[in-house]
């Protein structure tokens, strides 16, 4: 590829101005071809390309750079590597391993370091399962590697691909640049397949077809789970100010989501976020696999201080590696935080570029970008004939915490599920902060049957049920600020209690608590039930003419309030109990105001 | 040999743009020598079109004119000489000793703008450092390594706290490692630039501060550089010489305030109240610099202060601030104004990193529970306060009345402090539990049995 390079036309920088940069001589360039700009070789990507003027943004700091640099074409658009080694790392926006580039420079990530990608020395042990004169289609899988101890990679044909095989090598230990299998498509031209093939970041990966979203994507989380389920396929936003808990709950998410393949984004964020993720999730074992989830996680970091171009990248490398290992038949959930920097990415090459903006200085495609990108989420039938699905769960930062600006409101046009996080919430230290009257799932409907066969055939209509109560109390609220508690009638302040239940022990969920912060839907749904039948035996005893303080039995109510904690998450039998308490409690009591 | 140009096109506020340029490149530090005087200037290349360039001049550009001064090309970075002299010494916002004394020298020197530091390479912040301040060390602790920023409103106390902070901030126990401060003052009036001077002295620690000032009346390019060179100061002295940095900055707010001024001379597209759009990632590019490394010793601990405009939270300047942040440190204005210091506004505040530097090992294994009762609690004074604001004291139920009296006397005895008074962890986990016993046992859903039978103040 070298000697190629040499030949190539090359431009030349006529212009500089931050990640942006300008080039004459550049009318044999394509646009979105990847180039490497200067000395340093910084690399970057057509945008604009006007006559023999190119627009470039470049994916590293430009300081340093000259007029009259040479700027080389690469002959490709921004692509990634696509190959077993990428589970359990960590990449910054362009794939390039941050692992690696720590071993180039130790503390800081320099420019000029040109382009790295997956591991190509390490060796891998590959089964080969097709023959020579077998017809391979595209999408269809030759072979396989154990990628990690959880997750088996299965080699692809590339989308774009298909023929006989010709020849097959022996299993055994190879690298992802080796040749496994060679094919001859119908044009009688013979192709090399390996572990790993190139794909661009722009262009979605083909599937065979859509199709409906019928599985939740079980969290452990009860907020989540039981009251706003998010689809497998599905999209979902969290969006919140700063302080109430966005990259927290998206850490959670990525924990204990029921995927197979876990990709996480920091982009624009914190670089101590991405530090605890890695020093974190080794320790962390899957619920379901037994092994730690840094098995099945792939991580992307373009932290707040890295370069701006990149970070408009990054969600596309994100989302392009989601999709590979979708195309293998696995469920990949993709965190991406925060979508509102790469939006901010957006607008400041847009304003570098002298584009006319819209609102708030976002360009006019933002919406469109937006759109795009979410519409790469959904529940598929792989080209290879399996089923595979993209959750995409993205968080938004909205400037001042104001849901109505641009990035919040064209985001809620395109997902189905809002999470919406609220200020007060977190002040109060209520976790997770998500507003149970704001936020909502579309995915509900499509989901019930799915909950009726599964948990319970009333999991639904009791969602409901206690959700219609919060609203309630939500309203007697704003009575109790005009007049206080003590005014209200009986059975409305039965049901201030019962929600401070619901409230205290059931929607807050401690993370830090080794039970409560993954807990199984059996257990979720059972402690709501319970909330349920206390909050109707109650009603019972309204009816009698027992007043709420004697309903109210202190015991009782702390024991709800903390069964989170006291109740294992594999031996529910301690709600049972607690029922049996309630029936012992309220006999005596019953007695008593009947007679 | 670098050329030298004469002919100045067009100076809009702090920017020149000169024409029939070739060889330099983007960042390119120029010096702008005034024929006349032999005065010199110092600028940097902010932008290149064909041969066009424009320099942003980091002095005042008042009596600059075409065929007055020679513009020479350096050939350098703006790179600062870094060595252990820094210390004790005061400089201008782009490096320049003001102190009278001599030149640094050295031959290690460091590009101010930095480089991202590899999240790979670093240490997740663990430590806690004490202040002495009760609300900040129970409610949102500081640790090493983070950047905690005060929100602070115009002619709130913050220069008194970031001092007392400066005067009693323990950091850690191994006295074998050493401690400074790096000190920025960005557009403050001089009677700040005394303040901390005289605080610093009264502390001790003058020979350990390196001072980089830049008075309200200076220059406005040069509040860009100040907190960059700061920075790079801090790095050095942490990264390099293995120390652990206190970065003392005030005050943010002057310099987003420069950054909208410049960016509005480049006739830049706007965002938010004439912000630039990418005033996130600028400022991203100061906060990131703290941290630690991994198995190395030394680290930056960042304190910024900004004043909110209007004591407005939702402001741009505080808003990106928070977002890229550990947390916030609140300053309210109706606390200040019932003679409460300091007035931390503890619900609005908040310390990412406290939840892994607190508790057994830490600090004491009740702090976390104690932390989040007190915020449950107090949270709950304000809806309990707007109640009585309407039905009157005297209506409200038994534990509302009892919320009111914790809530009093939370902020008498709590959040008030002297200047001069510094309480350890203990002392201050301990108040908390004596205001808790206000409350009834009940009311306290956050903390666990065991704690409440281990620390609950025994009635008499």
């Amino acid at each position: 590829m070298a000697v190629n390079e040499e030949n190539k036309v090359k431009g030349i920088i006529s212009a500089i101005n931050g990640p942006v940069i300008k080039g004459k001589n550049m009318t044999s360039f394509k646009m979105r071809e990847m180039v490497t700009v200067g000395e340093q070789r910084l690399i970057g990507e057509v945008i604009v390309l006007e006559g023999d003027i190119g627009t470039i943004q470049v994916y590293e700091e430009t300081e340093g750079l000259k007029t009259g640099e040479e700027i080389t074409p690469t002959g490709r658009p921004l692509s990634l590597k696509l190959g077993p080694g990428m589970l359990k790392n960590m990449f910054d926006g362009i794939q390039r391993p941050l692992e690696k580039i720590q071993e180039l420079s130790p503390i800081f990530i320099p420019e000029g370091i040109g382009l790295l990608s997956i591991d190509d020395k390490k060796m891998w042990t590959a089964t080969l399962s097709v023959k020579p004169g077998d017809l391979l289609l595209a999408g269809s899988c030759f072979g396989t590697v154990q990628e990690t101890q959880v997750i088996q990679n299965r080699l692809l044909v590339p989308p774009n691909l298909s023929g006989t095989v010709v020849s097959v090598m022996p299993d055994g230990e190879y690298t992802i640049e080796d040749v496994l299998v060679t094919i001859r498509d119908a044009k009688n031209e013979l192709h090399e397949l390996k572990m790993a093939h190139e794909w661009p970041v722009r262009t979605p990966r083909p599937n065979a077809y859509r199709r409906e979203t019928l599985v939740p994507l079980i969290t452990g989380q009860r907020v989540i789970d039981i009251f706003f389920p998010i689809a497998k396929g599905g999209t979902a936003a969290i969006p919140g100010g700063f302080g109430t808990g966005k990259t927290m709950t998206q850490h959670q998410l990525a924990k204990w989501s029921d995927a197979d393949i876990i990709v996480y984004i920091g982009c624009g964020e914190r670089g101590n976020e991405m530090t605890e993720v890695i020093e974190d999730f080794p320790k962390l074992i899957d619920p379901r696999s037994g092994k730690s989830i840094m098995e099945r996680t792939v991580l992307i970091a373009n932290t707040s201080n890295m370069p701006v171009a990149a970070r408009e990248a990054s969600i596309y490398t994100g989302i392009t590696i989601a999709e590979y290992y979708r195309d293998m038949g696995y469920a990949v959930a993709m965190m991406a935080d925060s979508t509102s920097r790469w939006a901010e990415a957006l607008r400041e090459i847009s304003g570098r570029l002298e584009e006319m903006p819209a609102e708030e200085g976002y360009p006019a495609y933002l919406p469109s970008r937006i759109a795009e990108f979410y519409e790469r989420a959904g529940s598929i039938e792989t080209l290879g004939g399996d089923d595979g699905s993209i959750t995409i769960i993205g968080a938004v930062s909205p400037a001042g915490g104001d849901f109505s600006e641009p990035v919040t409101e064209n985001t809620k046009r395109f997902v189905n599920v809002f999470l919406a996080l609220d200020k007060s919430l977190a002040y109060a230290r209520h976790y997770p902060a998500i507003n149970w009257l704001e936020s909502y799932s579309g995915y509900l409907k499509i989901l019930s049957d799915w909950y009726e066969d599964n948990v319970a055939a009333d999991c639904i209509s009791l969602r409901n049920k206690m959700l219609e109560l919060m609203y309630e109390e939500n309203k007697l609220q704003e009575m109790v600020m005009l007049v206080g508690e003590d005014v209200l009638p009986d059975d409305q302040r039965w049901v201030l209690e019962i929600a401070k239940i619901i409230k205290v022990g059931y929607l807050q969920q401690n993370a830090y608590n080794k039970d409560d912060t993954y807990v199984p839907l059996e257990k979720q749904y059972a402690m709501l039930k319970a909330i349920e039948y206390l909050f109707e035996r109650g009603r019972e005893g309204l009816k009698l003419g027992i007043p709420t303080s004697q309903l109210k039995n202190v015991d009782i109510f702390s024991q709800f309030i903390k069964m989170k904690y006291t109740i294992p998450n594999d031996d529910l039998s301690g709600i049972d109990k607690l029922k049996d308490e309630i029936d012992q409690y309220y006999e005596v009591l019953f007695k008593k105001y009947e007679n | 040999m670098k050329k030298e140009y004469l002919q100045i096109d067009k100076v809009v506020g702090p920017l020149i743009q000169i024409s029939d340029v070739d060889d330099v490149f983007y960042g390119e530090v120029v010096d702008i020598v005034e024929i006349s005087t032999g005065n010199i200037k110092k600028g940097k290349v902010i932008k290149i079109e064909e041969k066009n360039v424009i320099i942003q001049v980091f002095q005042n550009t008042a009596g600059l004119s075409a065929g007055s001064s020679i513009i020479k090309f350096t050939g350098e970075s703006f790179n600062l000489p870094m060595s252990l002299d820094l210390q004790g010494r005061i400089f201008n916002g782009i490096g320049e000793p003001i102190d009278n004394g001599s030149d640094i020298f050295s031959l290690v020197e460091a590009n101010i703008n930095g480089r991202p530091i590899n999240p790979m390479s670093r240490e997740y912040p663990r430590n806690f450092i004490q202040t002495g301040i009760s609300s900040i060390d129970t409610l949102a602790t500081l640790i090493r390594g983070q950047k905690l920023p005060i929100f602070s409103g115009n002619g709130l106390p913050h220069n008194e706290l970031a001092a007392q902070i400066v005067r009693q901030a323990r950091l850690g126990d191994n006295v074998n490692e050493e401690f400074g401060v790096v000190f920025a003052a960005i557009g403050v009036k001089h009677d700040d630039e005394k303040f901390f001077r005289k605080s610093f002295d009264e502390a001790n620690v003058m020979d350990r501060v390196v001072m980089f000032v830049n008075y309200a009346d200076d220059p406005i390019a040069e509040r860009i550089t100040t907190p960059r060179c700061a920075l790079t100061a801090a790095e050095y002295l942490a990264f390099e010489k293995h120390m652990h940095i206190l970065v003392v900055m005030t005050d943010i707010t002057s310099y987003c305030e420069a950054l909208r001024e410049i960016s509005s001379a480049r006739e830049e597209v706007p965002s938010r109240k004439g912000y630039p759009g990418y005033m996130y990632s600028d400022l991203a590019s100061l906060y990131e610099r703290a941290g630690m490394l991994k198995d190395q010793v030394g680290s930056i601990t960042f304190l910024p202060i900004l004043t909110m405009p209007n004591d407005d939270i939702t402001h741009p300047i505080p808003d990106l601030t928070g977002y890229i942040t550990e947390g916030q440190i609140v300053l309210g204005r109706d606390l200040f104004q019932r003679s409460i210091y300091p007035p931390v506004a503890i619900l609005p505040s908040l310390s990412r990193l406290m939840k892994d530097g607190i508790g057994e090992g830490f600090t004491r294994g009740d702090h976390a529970e104690v932390a989040n009762q007190l915020f449950a609690s107090y949270s709950k004074v304000q809806e309990v306060r707007d109640l009585s604001q309407i039905i009157g004291e005297e209506d409200l139920s038994p534990t509302d009345k009892k919320y009111m009296a914790f809530g009093r006397a939370f902020e008498a005895e709590f959040l008030n402090q002297g200047f001069d008074e510094g309480r350890n962890i203990i002392e201050s986990l301990d108040l908390g539990w004596q205001l808790l016993s206000l409350l009834p046992l009940t009311e306290l859903d956050r903390l666990s049995p065991e704690n409440i039978d281990k620390y609950f103040p025994k009635k008499a």
